[in-house]
């Protein structure tokens, strides 16, 4: 462990944010660092944290001193070659970021996904008929895992084969942005594999008509990004439109399951099927952290952060912040969860949000016609990773209407 | 509660008005809470609701590193209906105004070249564009024409780029040389074009036979809106049957909460879609950055965290 100076003034902590006992149940780091102050210096990684909601808030929108494009992850790019090319969206910034943006952002918005609702609440009556002809399963291979890889894929015009590869992928690119622990060396014997593989389904030609892939290489015919860019731009998409998705709705369903009286009021107002996904992504928070970097002395609640010095935000912690949120650690949906930072805030927002929604919104809506309630039937397991909060396993068993 | 995250429509201040030409004022605009402001690219515009409802719209001219003011410069339309005249004759610093956007049909996008051409006002959205092409190391030219030097904004701020930029004082040296200037389609220049109505089409006949997407355009004419409200008006929710009234000052998705109608929203800036909510009856006023115009003309949805009514009466799929 490197032992970094410690500026005066600011709490320390001492504790390893990426450590397996805190991955595996990260509130009560969450709440010893919210209440050191409005930032804490992480002593660890000579990094600086934030865990308050408006510290959080605030960090996130204000792309001008906190930037991207030195990495989201621990290792930062100004010093260090990151492991594969940087990611166009997510770590890049203004006025770079802005086109490939742009262009994501019209492929993906709620106007773009209208033609695809019809097909996808079909897709999701069909696997919960499947499912549910058995009445114990785990929810996570069967429902969180299986839907998005059903109808993603297609969605972005991916051939049939290799799919298996997305998962493990994404898992790797998350599990990268924190510090090279055993979570990253078990990653790596597959990367090279796993990135050719990525990499290869960027190409024009495997990306089917109509789909979001073509439709990035048709932004770069009209000059909205560049023939360079439009590969990395679906690669985009690859790695943080899978994983992220199959967690929230793992979030959900477990929700669900340890509280069957929510499920009850879902069942009565299928409307809430959007609140309830949203709520689920504040209050499990998929993605639990990100950095940003410092560009020159940025003040931060009474404190300077140095130029260059890496920031981590804590997602989970800010959307569990008391000072934001009434009961947050109670999964409510009664509540207004709007605003939450689990899907990041300003020009960074999830551009992929609207598809996670509507993904989420077809499985509740088909899953509430026809359970009347779940239960586990035995004890979830949670899969680590140093940025995501995910389960690996959730046996279940359902009582049917 | 420290940090409760404001959400809907944003007032802005005048916090400065200057002449930076003749017939032509740059107003530097401001939240009254000193909050951050939307973020915006070059080419975005923003829609300003004047007193009395006129809207009119703006190119965003200054810094975008610069979270908290916004910078539009407003040439007098002798010809205009008000807008213009307003703003210089009549509107103060320290006054406020209602903000729509920032929206942008006029994106800079990636290239190994620029050419911008200006004619007169056009010289707005191209100059935070100029600045953006610089910091990226790409080669890029400047033509800037107008009537007369004296009438040309913001030549002090382009000085520093030297022969980059070359200035076409009408009264001087006559008309933009297109001729010279766009002799033939380069795939790797991209040409912006922004001004008034007689330049774009000299610009676009000369480009007809190009490949899509080298030329962008942005007409400049005074892009007029009228019967934006501030004022409360009457909210009706066709699922619920509730009928409620949004006061001035608050924002549809406010009053719904209020009301304990909850919808889900994230930005709260009109920024990211979260809040579509489906309009049946009435006339939105939009004041999102993500509809384009002909879906604002469909108003047949709107983003509640930011949007009004310009009818007295607004029906919401709700
Ligand atoms: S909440 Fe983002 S557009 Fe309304």
């Amino acid at each position: 462990m490197i032992v970094h100076d410690v500026p005066a003034g600011v709490p320390v902590s001492d504790a390893d944010p990426f450590a397996d006992d805190v991955l595996k149940e990260p509130a009560p780091l969450q709440a010893e660092l919210r209440d050191a102050g409005p930032v804490v210096f992480l002593r660890r990684y000579g990094a600086y944290g934030l865990a308050r909601y408006e510290e959080v808030h605030a960090a996130l929108t204000d792309w001008q001193r906190l930037q991207s494009g030195a990495g989201v992850g621990l290792s930062n790019f100004r010093y260090e070659k990151p492991w594969r090319p940087p990611s166009l969206l997510l770590e890049a910034d203004p006025p770079r970021h802005d086109a490939p943006r742009a262009v994501l952002s019209r492929i993906l918005g709620p106007r773009a996904l209208r033609r695809l609702r019809e097909a996808w609440f079909a897709d999701a009556e069909a696997l919960v008929d499947e499912v549910l002809a058995e009445r114990e399963f785990d929810a996570v291979e069967r429902i969180a895992r299986t839907f998005p890889l059903r109808v993603f894929p297609d969605a972005v015009g991916l051939g049939p084969d290799g799919r298996e590869n997305l998962l493990p992928y994404g898992d790797h690119a998350f599990n990268a942005f924190g510090p090279p622990n055993h979570l990253v060396e078990k990653g790596e014997p597959r990367v090279a594999e796993l990135s050719a593989w990525v990499n290869a389904q960027c190409a024009r030609e495997r990306l089917a008509p109509g789909g979001f892939g073509a439709r990035i290489w048709e932004a770069a015919d009209k000059g909205d990004i560049t023939h360079e860019q439009a590969p990395l731009v679906v690669r985009s998409l690859l790695t943080a439109g899978v994983d992220t998705t199959v967690h929230g709705l793992g979030a959900v369903l477990y929700a669900f399951a340890a509280d069957p009286g929510q499920w009850r009021r879902l069942r009565e107002d299928p409307s809430l099927a959007r609140v309830a996904f949203d709520e689920a992504v504040r209050w499990q928070s998929p993605v639990q952290t990100f950095f940003r970097t410092a560009v020159g002395e940025v003040e931060i609640g009474g404190t300077v952060i140095p130029d260059g010095a890496k920031v981590l935000m804590f997602l989970g912690a800010a959307n569990r912040d008391p000072r934001r949120w009434e009961d947050p650690d109670v999964f409510d949906l009664s509540r207004d969860p709007s605003a939450h930072v689990g899907f990041g805030m300003g020009v960074h927002q999830c551009v992929g949000q609207h598809v996670a929604r509507l993904e989420a919104e077809a499985v509740l809506t088909a899953l509430a016609r026809r359970v009347e309630r779940f239960e586990l039937a035995g004890p979830p397991r949670r899969h680590l990773n140093n940025t995501l909060r995910a389960w690996e396993s959730l046996p279940m068993r359902v009582h049917l209407a | 509660m420290a940090s409760e995250v404001i959400g809907g429509t944003v007032e802005l201040r005048v916090a400065d008005k200057r002449a930076v030409a003749d017939g032509v004022v740059a107003l530097t605009l401001v939240r009254p809470d000193g909050r951050r402001l939307p973020d915006w690219a070059p080419g975005a515009h923003v829609d300003l609701v004047l007193p009395g409802g006129l809207t009119r719209q703006y190119s965003l001219c200054g810094d975008r590193w610069d979270a908290y003011s916004y910078r539009v410069a407003v040439l007098r339309e002798p010809d205009g209906r008000g807008g213009s005249a307003f703003i210089h004759d009549e509107l103060e610093v320290g006054a406020t105004v209602g903000l729509g956007g920032p929206r942008n049909n006029f994106r800079l996008v990636p290239s190994e070249r620029y050419l911008f051409v200006a004619g007169g006002i056009g010289i707005t959205p191209l100059l935070p564009m100029v600045r953006q092409a610089e910091m990226l190391g790409t080669d890029w030219r400047l033509l800037y024409g107008g009537r007369s030097r004296a009438s040309m904004a913001f030549l002090d701020e382009l000085e520093p780029y030297g022969d980059r930029v070359t200035v076409v004082p009408q009264d001087e040296q006559g008309l933009l040389d297109l001729d010279a200037w766009l002799p033939q389609a380069r795939p790797d220049t991209k040409v912006y074009c922004c001004g008034p109505a007689s330049l774009l089409e000299a610009v676009e006949r000369r480009c007809a036979s190009w490949p899509p997407g080298l030329l962008r355009t942005e007409r400049f004419v005074a892009r007029v809106r009228d019967g934006a409200r501030d004022e409360p008006f009457e909210l009706v929710l066709a699922r619920s049957g509730l009928t409620l009234k949004v006061p001035a000052g608050r924002s549809v998705l406010q009053a719904l909460g209020d009301a304990g109608v909850g919808v889900l929203s994230s930005c709260r800036q009109g920024l990211c879609g979260t809040c579509e909510t489906a309009v049946l009856e009435g006339e939105p006023d939009h004041r999102d950055a993500l509809l384009d115009d002909a879906e604002r003309a469909a108003g047949d949805c709107m983003f509640v965290c930011v949007s009004r009514a310009r009818s007295e009466r607004l029906v919401l799929d709700l």
